[in-house]
């Protein structure tokens, strides 16, 4: 008949209003994977522009009636002692570093995470590279030393966490309320309301920007792991599959990378 | 030049095509090691913040633009990503300024 006839027509994928035609040419899952990035990039702004607020709630060190007394910056900078009254200095912060105990080696440990994560972003990149080839093993090898530098930075990490909730051997002197009146109290490491490095929301911002970026790398490993499975298993392989999955977690996982190079800025340089 | 996934018969693979990978790597490698340099050897200040700001900007874009391919997209896409995020990036410096002047207000109001 010929009113079937042509719904047949119109349903078919050929017509270019009923998916005949790829906007932007970007398959479905890629371009949805663009949209949801974005979404993530404003989520991330969103945590950033807090930072950028609460940031100002105290001076920066250098404005500080302790650091006015020293002649120079770079005077000031080697006298640096916390406190909850300014914002601390980074490099005086961030300066320990695996089996080197007590050692004053400034953002060398973060360095090295950040040398990580670009790192597992090229060998992502091989991957989904060696995915247009659709050359299986070179797809597997560069997925594996991805998963590899993921689950290495968590680590890195994780040890990072550790100290920073741990504390110093020397700690700091905090007015503590206890029993209805302020105390002075030498107290070690963070956590989310007090911590011996400086204002509260110093540590505040430090767990919730880099525990939510953490917690993306985590799931990125995950996906990354389901991945190369499917990869392994020779999904990808069959007649009329292709290799565009690695592609769509290459476009998370190098987000991620890029996450990182914003909260390396504004949290462990300036 | 757009990806494509052409059926390429088992057995004989295209030779691998990484150069540009390997030149992006290399690009943010030094921009990295430049930032820390300057953490150590620049003083603390305005000028040295816009630096490191300008500088993750340019890694930004080489991640974006080559990592993630957009850079070969079709242009539709790259403004439908770029437009709302010059947007936010704007909000966030907005915010740095605005931050910094209610800082500037709360101290000349209590002094």
């Amino acid at each position: 008949m010929a009113h079937s006839a042509t719904a047949t027509e119109t349903n078919s994928k050929t017509s270019i209003w009923f998916g005949g035609k790829e906007p932007f040419k970007a398959s479905y899952g890629k371009l949805m994977m663009w949209y949801f990035l974005l979404s993530d990039a404003f989520t991330f702004s969103g945590l950033l522009v807090a930072y950028a607020v609460l940031r100002f709630t105290k001076p920066s060190y250098y404005e500080s009636e302790y650091a006015k007394q020293f002649s120079s910056i770079k005077e000031a900078s080697e006298n640096f002692v916390p406190s909850d009254m300014y914002w601390p200095i980074p490099e005086r912060i961030f300066d320990a570093f695996p089996f080197f105990h007590g050692q004053h080696l400034p953002l060398v440990f973060v360095g090295l995470m950040t040398f990580i994560l670009i790192m597992s972003s090229v060998t992502m990149v091989l991957a989904v590279e060696a995915g247009h080839r659709r050359h299986r093993a070179d797809v597997e090898k560069w997925m594996l030393w991805t998963i590899l530098g993921g689950l290495t930075f968590l680590g890195c990490q994780a040890w990072e966490w550790t100290h920073f909730i741990t504390g110093t051997d020397k700690g700091a002197v905090r007015d503590v309320w206890m029993n209805g009146e302020w105390v002075k109290q030498t107290i070690h490491g963070a956590n989310l309301f007090i911590n011996e490095y400086g204002p509260a929301p110093f540590a505040f911002c430090f767990f919730t920007i880099t525990g939510f970026h953490g917690f993306h790398v985590f799931s990125g490993v995950l996906i990354n792991i389901i991945v190369f499975y499917n990869v392994a298993m020779g999904i990808y392989d069959r007649p009329g599959r292709n290799y565009e999955m690695v592609e769509k977690v290459g476009l998370y996982w190098h987000f991620v990378d890029l996450v990182w190079v914003f909260v390396f800025t504004f949290f462990y340089l300036v | 030049m757009a990806y494509t996934y052409e059926n390429v018969p088992t057995g004989e693979f295209p030779k691998p095509q990484t150069k540009v990978i390997w030149k992006t790597f290399w690009i943010l490698f030094f921009v990295t090691a430049l930032e820390f340099l300057l953490a150590f050897t620049m003083p603390a200040g305005g000028l040295r913040t816009a630096i490191f700001v300008l500088m993750t900007l340019v890694k930004a874009f080489y991640i974006v633009a080559e990592f993630m391919h957009l850079r070969h997209e079709v242009k539709g896409l790259v403004y439908a990503i770029l437009i709302p995020t010059i947007f936010v990036i704007w909000l966030i410096g907005a915010m740095f300024i605005e931050g910094g002047s209610i800082y500037d207000l709360i101290h000349n109001l209590y002094k």
